[in-house]
């Protein structure tokens, strides 16, 4: 029974293991983890918040191509998509960054985030009243400046919450680069653990690799939690108002929609 | 506002609005008719309530006015212009709108609200563009909640701060749509009293309402309104006192 549980340990927490690959799993592979899905986020905002515009766009012209680019990067598999962006563009690739396929690995990553953060930023951008895009206009402002300076900003902070937990989601496929086969120097964290594991012929160093991306998405997970109880419950209690009936008539307003529409 | 004020900002000003003509207006959702052939002129300066029951397309009317919901056909004359023949967005800088529910922008505070379309819309130079908000959040007596977001206010200061932002772009005409129906009973009467001063001092507003009292007490014109359709039009006192047809008769005695 304890040789049983000796050889789990050893298997899975041998502690000297971890430490002979700790330096990599740090220097190589968490900046090379926290690089791939830093620029692959930042990309997949920008492409997202575009594949969002498009989508509520009242142009067919526009709505249509956003339609089929979400369905395609949202419906294949991570991995597939990394394989046939990094193997299949490699050649117009390596001209502009030379041979390794780490930047290819990053669009590709980035093209199934935008995706998904392309539907984040469209709910988020449609749950915002419509009387808002409404009272802009009937002020003078051009739909587009309406959208830049009132609407949109709305949206995105009412979609914080998933965008951070999409994040986490990169993180997690940013192992898949792994699959293009990176240069020493380009290993991210699960590759540095699966290279050294196969080396000592011991799990421990991707138990390593594992602690190391939760101490990534843990802390992300409960920041998620905290930015959705701030904007449910709202930012500060309510600055003085006069009076208990003002009180009431704010917390009326919760559901302004119970006094009826106009037409 | 340390400083002494000047006579402006204790001395109300006075608007000058301008003559709004509905002529031989349509509009529709789709294939469904909600205007059919209203004809209303709004001289310069005076206040047009428009009362109706429910669908009877009276915001729809008012979006007409600012094209908010563009006209099928008929024309709308400001001053004498064509405003179908205009940039939407010019003619929208000429004509304020105050909403049901106020929609002001909730992550700024009262003093921006009033201030982000002077600056983005006027291309007004930021201090200036404040200095002028706070002038105008002073006008609806609001000056010292300008750094108050819009959930930290009532309902009727909203509305308040929806008026200043609407007067700050220095409209010709104002729009006002059913503003107090979403207020509770007690904070109506401040609204009203501030959209009465509005009229006495001589801006030109259309108000869709359900206050028969304001309408009788304010209006220089009532419009009544079914289905469509105007059904009556004329002073308060005729049209409350002495209504022609059955069918504002039926409405009257429903709503007073």
């Amino acid at each position: 029974m304890i040789e049983w549980l000796e050889l789990l340990r050893r298997t899975f927490l041998d502690f000297e293991a971890m430490w002979l690959v700790f330096p990599q799993m740090l220097g190589t592979g968490l900046k090379n983890t926290l690089i791939i899905s830093i620029a692959a986020t930042l990309i997949g905002v920008v492409l997202g918040m575009l594949v969002a515009i498009m989508g509520i766009s009242r142009s067919a012209w526009l709505r249509l191509p956003a339609r089929v680019y979400t369905d395609i990067f949202r419906g294949l598999p991570a991995i597939l998509t990394i394989l046939l962006i990094g193997q299949g563009l490699a050649r117009f690739s390596q001209s502009i960054f030379g041979p390794s396929p780490y930047p290819l690995g990053i669009l590709a990553l980035s093209l199934i985030a935008s995706a998904y953060m392309g539907e984040i930023f469209r709910a988020g951008i449609l749950g915002v009243d419509k009387g808002q895009l409404e009272a802009c206009r009937a002020l003078g402002m051009s739909y587009a400046r309406a959208m830049r300076l009132v609407v949109v900003p709305q949206g995105v902070r009412r979609v914080l919450p998933a965008l951070v937990n999409q994040f986490i989601a990169i993180v997690k496929d940013s192992s898949l680069v792994y699959f293009l086969g990176l240069l020493v120097s380009e290993r991210e964290l699960f590759r540095v653990g699966q290279d050294a594991a196969v080396l000592t012929g011991n799990l421990s160093p991707l138990v390593l690799a594992g602690a190391f991306y939760m101490a990534i998405t843990v802390p992300l997970t409960h920041l998620v939690n905290y930015i959705d109880n701030r904007f449910r419950t709202g930012r500060r209690p309510a600055a003085p108002t006069s009076g208990l009936k003002e009180v009431h008539e704010m917390d009326l307003k919760v559901s302004p929609r119970v006094h009826g529409e106009n037409t | 506002m340390s400083a002494p004020t000047t006579s402006a900002t204790t001395e109300p000003p006075t608007y000058k609005g301008s003559s709004l003509d509905l002529i031989d207006l349509w509009m529709a959702y789709g294939e469904f008719e909600v205007i059919r052939n209203v004809t209303i002129h709004v001289p310069a300066g005076t206040t047009t309530c428009v009362i109706g029951p429910s669908g009877s397309g009276k915001s729809t009317l008012l979006r007409g006015v600012n094209r908010l919901h563009e006209p099928k056909s008929g024309d709308v004359l400001i001053a004498g212009d064509s405003a179908l023949k205009v940039q939407p967005d010019r003619l929208r800088q000429r004509i304020g709108m105050v909403f049901q529910h106020f929609n002001l922008f909730p992550d700024h505070t009262a003093l921006e609200n009033v201030a982000l379309a002077l600056r983005k819309v006027k291309g007004v130079p930021k201090e200036q563009a404040l200095h002028f908000a706070r002038e105008r959040l002073d006008e609806v007596g609001l000056g010292d909640r300008a750094d108050h977001r819009p959930r930290d206010l009532s309902g009727g200061q909203q509305q308040r701060v929806a008026i200043a932002r609407a007067l700050a772009m220095e409209p010709e005409i104002m729009l006002f749509d059913e503003v107090t129906s979403a207020l509770d009973p007690e904070l109506v009467k401040g609204v009203l009293n501030l959209m009465a001063s509005l009229a006495r001092r001589g801006m030109t507003m259309v108000v869709v309402t359900h206050e028969m009292n304001f309408a009788r007490r304010v209006a220089d014109q009532v419009v009544f309104m079914d289905e469509g359709e105007v059904v009556e039009a004329g002073p308060p006192a005729q049209l409350f006192d002495d209504p022609q047809s059955q069918r504002l008769r039926a409405f009257l005695s429903e709503v007073l």
